[in-house]
């Protein structure tokens, strides 16, 4: 059931001892598919950050994300794990470039709480709220389990990311559910862009789903395969450079 | 320091759809014209070239193309009396910023309002009684009837190459068109696009329930076009990738693809990009605009060009906000109801449903933003509201207007959110999902209005523009109604799950996307009192001031705005190149 056109080597690549602990996830999870049970617990190892340099992420930062993005993104026969997918990477790249340090962002005080329709009111760049994000979360974490987050079992981890979904992780001073919505959006972002960004590795998300990507040139395609399921091997801005 | 320049005959402010077409009647009219554009000089070939320009990361998810707010962005509250905040970044709607503005960066749709919509209060009186309208809804006629601008919308279809099928030409209703709308001189330039395989879905669902089908008028265009001005178009990729992005085949109608390849040749015309504009020069005395001051944002240098003629072309919020910090005409207050300039700020009240077909291939990928099927039966007043509590109606219309895989991920209700459910869930739907959509009218009330914020400064340490807007009474009855009557159809395609129902029930939110139709602030109207501009979109404060825009609309129907905007864009043209220019003053008397 595994995609073949991932290479082995790419799979594992990164992730370092944990790389057992991938597979043993991914077989667990399989037969785990089959009945449409949720995956044992047995497989709980420390998440591993990628081997990549990272250029802002701290170790520890880098295992939190790593551990959320593995429990939203699991290695099963669709995908390797977010991790193995280059999301940490893809997010340290993000957050250490423009976007991360404040880039389009209106950052002029006062500083007002303001009612929930008026969006986003931290002075934070995208850098700093995941900065303080992951240390409130992590603090929350031990408070509740007695470990930070990326040491939680892949069911406490899931658990937890449940609770701050459902607004109900009392973080101190910070907004629990909005943090876990930036975090999934990140988590989604990397995992479906373009594979230049350094998630989304050999176009890993756009097999899953049968996205063609580029070039994306359908005027005689349209008619078609109007209604008919399209084959084409997907291609990715690398790829047509 | 501001330099001053030397005078001349006009300055276009803001060079997007209604600044390139107004500067090209000028400039053909034999005017110098100076085009003010605050972002930077984009050029297709070289800012819209592929594979870079299908980055959904950088371009729909960062903006790239869009207004940067960290230069200028607004303030927005739900009531007066409340503290706005500012949106300090941008969700509900994307306004455009660089050369072609948001024309640059739109889907194409590109309709002719209802004859409805143009007369809209004195129709309304006449059908349910002249106390039908609430105090509070401040509705108004346009100041031209739909006969009157039909030869300027069909002169913009042409400009565009729009793609699509008369339903009424020259009082002839046909089939296959949309049997609403007011009587056409002449069909569209090009044939309908492509059908999706959810309008077929739509449209079969739609003729089953009795409705009348129709397919977007569509400026992504089915053809290669050379339009009247000499600009060569191309035939659409169906590529899923128009709003939010530049065309990278010029198929996409634009101010850079259909307007800026002539105007940028024309010797009467001179381009001044990342030129800021900060105000107006306003002499009270002999009530004329005397030049526009702007800041040059490579330099920091401000400079001062006196003209004859200005013509104020931003976007709708850029045309208010200049307006106010300009000192030019009375601002809006909603207590007395007195002043013009802010007032009747409309939006658009959207509500989607997702459904999912377990046995149809969507293919949501191969799209245009101008894909879709579409039916009129419940806008305008094309149905009876005797009872119904509400004015107004909506657009319905299906079909997908990209497959990109960060933001076009549908799933039924239930799913979890992540793991492997959720990708199972993913792999399984993404090819068989779509939307349906209701997007309806926005009717001013007295209530929602744009102002000048007392505490937020933009970059140059400038008021922001303060937006006071909530969804009322008359938006969330509608939306109801409309969101039942697409649930119905939607019901009637035989999809796998339905989504739920989406009317507006809950206070404006500046995050999530609804729609960049932002109008009014600016109004026409026949009254110096209560509208800033008259039937030909002249200042009632300065003669030689004319402003263009969606800012113009006394209130937002439920059809897109653009081709009106375009088709008011010619009307003025023609009035100042016919009428103004041979005898400067005032075009109605007041």
């Amino acid at each position: 059931m595994v995609d073949q056109t991932i290479p082995r080597r790419n799979f594992l690549k990164g992730a370092g001892v944990a790389g057992t602990a991938v597979a043993a996830t991914l077989s667990s999870g399989l037969a785990a598919c089959a009945d449409g049970q949720t995956p044992s617990a047995a497989a709980a190892k420390p998440a591993t950050p990628p081997s990549e340099p990272l250029l802002t992420l701290t170790p520890g930062e880098a295992a939190f994300l790593s551990a959320v993005y593995d429990t939203f993104i699991p290695a099963d026969q669709f995908s390797p794990s977010g991790t193995d997918c280059g999301l940490v990477v893809y997010i340290d790249r993000q957050l250490a470039g423009a976007w991360g340090q404040g880039a389009r962002f209106y950052r002029m005080g006062p500083f007002l709480p303001g009612k929930p329709e008026q969006g986003y009111q931290l002075p934070l760049t995208p850098r700093e709220y995941f900065a303080n994000g992951i240390a409130a979360a992590n603090a929350w974490s031990r408070k509740t389990y007695g470990t930070p987050f990326d040491q939680l079992s892949p069911a406490d981890r899931d658990a937890a990311l449940k609770t701050m979904d459902g607004g109900k992780a009392e973080f101190v001073d910070f907004n629990s559910k909005r943090f876990l919505e930036t975090l999934y959006q990140s988590a989604m972002e990397g995992f479906f862009a373009d594979p230049i960004y350094g998630g989304n590795r050999d176009k890993v998300s756009w097999k899953m789903v049968n996205y063609p990507g580029l070039p994306a040139t359908y005027a005689t395609k349209a008619a078609e395969y109007r209604g008919k399921k399209v084959n084409l091997s997907p291609q990715s801005i690398a790829d047509l450079n | 320091m501001v330099t001053r320049l030397k005078e001349t005959d006009a300055v276009v402010i803001g060079i997007g759809w209604t600044g390139s077409i107004l500067a090209l009647e000028l400039a053909k009219a034999g005017l110098n014209v100076v085009g003010l554009e605050r972002g930077a000089a984009r050029r297709p070939d070289k800012d819209f070239a592929t594979p870079e320009i299908r980055d959904e990361l950088t371009y729909a998810v960062r903006q790239k193309l869009v207004q940067d707010p960290a230069v200028e962005t607004f303030t927005m509250r739900h009531e007066s009396g409340e503290t706005a905040l500012p949106i300090r970044r941008f969700g509900a709607f994307l306004p455009g910023m660089g050369l072609g503005g948001a024309g640059t960066i739109w889907n194409g749709l590109t309709w002719r309002f209802l004859p409805f919509d143009h007369q809209l209060r004195s129709r309304i009186e006449a059908r349910y009684g002249k106390s039908a309208i609430p105090v509070d809804m401040t509705i108004a006629d346009w100041q031209m009837s739909y006969d009157e601008l039909e030869p300027f919308y069909e002169r913009f279809e042409k400009l565009c190459g729009t793609s699509g099928k008369a339903g009424n030409l020259r009082g002839t209703r046909i089939d296959g068109g949309n049997i609403f709308e007011g009587p056409r001189q002449s069909d569209y330039p090009n044939r309908p696009l492509t059908q999706s395989q959810a309008g077929a879905l739509f449209e079969r669902a739609a003729k089953s329930l009795g409705y009348h089908p129709y397919p977007t008028p569509a400026s992504t265009i089915s053809a290669a076009y050379t339009n009247p001005e000499g600009a060569v178009m191309g035939a659409c990729e169906y590529c899923g990738h128009c709003d939010r992005f530049g065309c990278a085949v010029n198929a996409k109608a634009s101010p850079n693809a259909s307007v800026l390849p002539i105007l940028l040749q024309d010797r009467h015309f001179t381009l001044r990009a990342d030129s800021f504009v900060t105000q107006i020069v306003y002499d009270k005395a002999s009530r004329k605009a005397t030049a526009v001051r702007y800041v040059d944002m490579n330099t920091g240098q401000e400079f001062e060009q006196p003209a004859g003629l200005i013509a104020l072309c931003s976007y709708t919020f850029s045309n208010t906000r200049l307006m106010l910090l300009s000192g030019i005409g009375t601002p809006y207050d909603p207590q007395t109801m007195t002043g013009a300039v802010g007032k009747n700020y409309c939006y658009q009240v959207t509500a989607p449903q997702h459904l999912f077909f377990a046995d149809e291939e969507i293919n949501p990928f191969m799209a245009t933003g101008a894909h879709a099927m579409n039916i009129d039966d419940f806008n305008g007043d094309n149905f009876d509201h005797e009872g119904l509590g509400f004015f107004g109606g909506a657009l319905i219309f299906a079909g997908p207007t990209h497959g990109r895989p960060i933001m076009g991920r549908a799933l039924p209700p239930g799913t979890p959110r992540w793991g492997r459910a959720w990708k199972q869930a993913t792999a399984q739907w993404y090819n068989h999902s779509f939307s349906i959509h209701a997007s309806g009218a926005s009717y001013a009330h007295r209530g929602n209005y744009l102002d000048l914020d007392p505490t937020y400064r933009d970059r140059l340490g400038r008021p922001l523009l303060r937006m006071t807007y909530n969804f009322r009474d008359n938006d969330r009855k509608l939306s109801a109604y409309v969101a039942e009557k697409a649930s119905g159809l939607a019901k009637a395609m035989n999809p796998t799950v339905m989504g739920p129902a989406q009317p507006r029930r809950g206070d404006f939110d500046v995050a999530p996307y609804q729609s960049t139709h932002n109008t009014g602030g600016t109004i026409m109207g026949a009254d110096p009192k209560t509208s800033v501009v008259n039937r030909y979109l002249q200042s009632w404060d300065a003669d030689n001031l004319f402003i263009l825009g969606a800012s113009v609309f006394p209130q937002n129907p439920a059809h897109p705005p653009t081709g009106a905007v375009g088709a008011l864009a010619y009307w003025a043209a023609q009035a100042i190149t016919t009428r103004y220019l041979k005898s400067p003053g005032k075009l109605v008397s007041a």
